[in-house]
């Protein structure tokens, strides 16, 4: 399992070439599934909040890539870019995840769309969303600085779910604590790794 | 920075306080744009020279420095929040003193999606553009739309979408003018982060409209073929 940087291969024969903020639950789902088959190389999890630049940045890197490895799977969903980054995949002739974001494909596409009419007023966390909320979520709407700002943003949410991947009490605080910060109700809603395992399992 | 440094803003010449207004509408803030608009209505400006000069022209700054990368959304909306009070003093003056209208929009976030910061936006430019806006809110359904049209006789049609799950709701809207016949009645102007123009022309929109600048100078365009057919 290669992590650092794909352009030292490892012995994979597949990249998985994935967003920052799944790292994390990737490497664990490689170790743990014993996949060495699969390096993976991540784009900076930032790109999150600017979706226009998700595209270029993956076919930069699938270019930068494709050479050493028989097959490349994006760990992206559609993220916000508007089917941009499929029709980019079908071009590239790579496979991405299915769905329209991680929100969704960690609850399992289905299970997420079933639920989703009942929910546009929820706010979701995942692990590396509350590991990361004051850098994701809290300085980039700038409410550190301008907490007045909030009701611009929130004020159409009533509920945050965090999206547990794992079962940790720190997480579940640190959740918690997110929530009042937004002024939302809380829930805790354990998905583990959902779609996103199947999808890396389905690999060669 | 020491007091004696302060600005006063009254002490100001009108053109040192338009640039004035400008640097705090770009700073965000609300009390001195507030304090610099009674200032002009005092020394006799039409409301509508105040909402042009100072605001629009200050947030359009905002506008082209969100668009390269300059500024952000939270400076932006600290910019917006600061014109929206200068506009809240302004706006029932502007109706009495008969400013300039350009046109009618209807305007709202398509049904399942909540946001509203772009539709918001796009809302206050063209208002202080001169349009009458009138704003449904988040979650349309497109009968909320199909309504609006009809007891509000705009010009144009806005919808805004932030989801990329959402944004397919806009074809079913207008698709729904069609089959009513009432699609080439209006002009409609969508936007949103997922969109594209190839999104827009898709689903049979006249033009995608990527930030609220944009969206003021498209419905302005589309005013004036408006007019000038009916005066062909």
């Amino acid at each position: 399992m290669n992590h650092s940087d794909a352009t030292t291969p490892g012995k994979g024969r597949i990249l998985i070439l994935a967003c920052g903020a799944l790292a994390h639950e990737i490497l664990a789902l490689t170790q743990t599934n014993g996949w060495d088959h699969l390096d993976l190389t991540c784009l900076p999890a930032n790109l999150h909040n600017t979706p226009d630049h998700i595209p270029g940045a993956v076919e930069q890197a699938v270019e930068k890539h494709r050479d050493a490895y028989e097959q490349i799977f994006v760990a992206y969903a559609d993220c916000g870019t508007g089917g941009r980054l499929q029709t980019l995949c079908d071009r590239l002739g790579v496979e991405m995840i299915r769905g329209p974001h991680c929100y969704s494909f960690f609850e399992g596409n289905e299970a997420f769309e079933q639920r989703a009419d009942g929910e546009i007023d929820v706010f979701y966390l995942t692990d590396f969303l509350t590991r990361q909320f004051d850098a994701f979520v809290i300085k980039p709407l700038g409410l550190d600085r301008h907490p007045e700002l909030r009701d611009m943003y929130f004020a159409h949410y009533t509920r945050l779910v965090y999206q547990a991947q794992t079962n940790d009490p720190a997480l579940d605080e640190m959740a918690q604590a997110a929530a009042k910060r937004l002024g939302l109700t809380y829930e805790r809603r354990f998905t583990g790794y959902g779609d996103l395992a199947t999808a890396l399992a389905d690999l060669g | 920075m020491s007091d004696e440094d302060d600005i006063i803003l009254s002490e100001l010449n009108d053109e040192e306080l338009t640039l004035q207004m400008h640097d705090d509408l770009y700073d965000g803030l609300k009390e001195e744009i507030e304090e610099a608009v009674n200032i002009l209505l005092e020394r006799g400006w039409e409301p509508y020279d105040v909402l042009t000069t100072a605001l629009v022209a200050g947030m359009t700054i905002v506008g082209k420095d969100f668009r390269d990368g300059i500024l952000f959304v939270p400076e932006v909306l600290l910019a917006a929040n600061a014109m929206k009070g200068g506009m809240a003093i302004l706006k029932p003056l502007l109706a009495e003193t008969g400013a300039p209208r350009m046109g009618k929009m209807v305007i709202g976030t398509v049904k399942g999606d909540i946001h509203d910061i772009g539709k918001n936006l796009v809302s206050m430019m063209m208002e202080g553009a001169g349009f009458e806006v009138v704003d449904l809110g988040i979650n349309n359904a497109v009968e909320a739309y199909l309504d609006a049209l009809e007891s509000e006789q705009p010009d144009i049609l806005g919808m805004s979408a932030l989801l990329t799950t959402t944004m397919p709701y806009m074809k079913v809207v207008i698709d729904t003018m069609v089959e009513k016949g009432i699609r080439d009645d209006y002009t409609v102007l969508v936007g949103g982060a997922p969109l594209n123009e190839e999104f827009g022309k898709a689903i049979g929109a006249d033009s995608y409209c990527r930030d609220a600048a944009v969206a003021v100078e498209t419905a302005k365009e589309y005013m004036a073929r408006k007019h000038n057919q009916l005066a062909g």
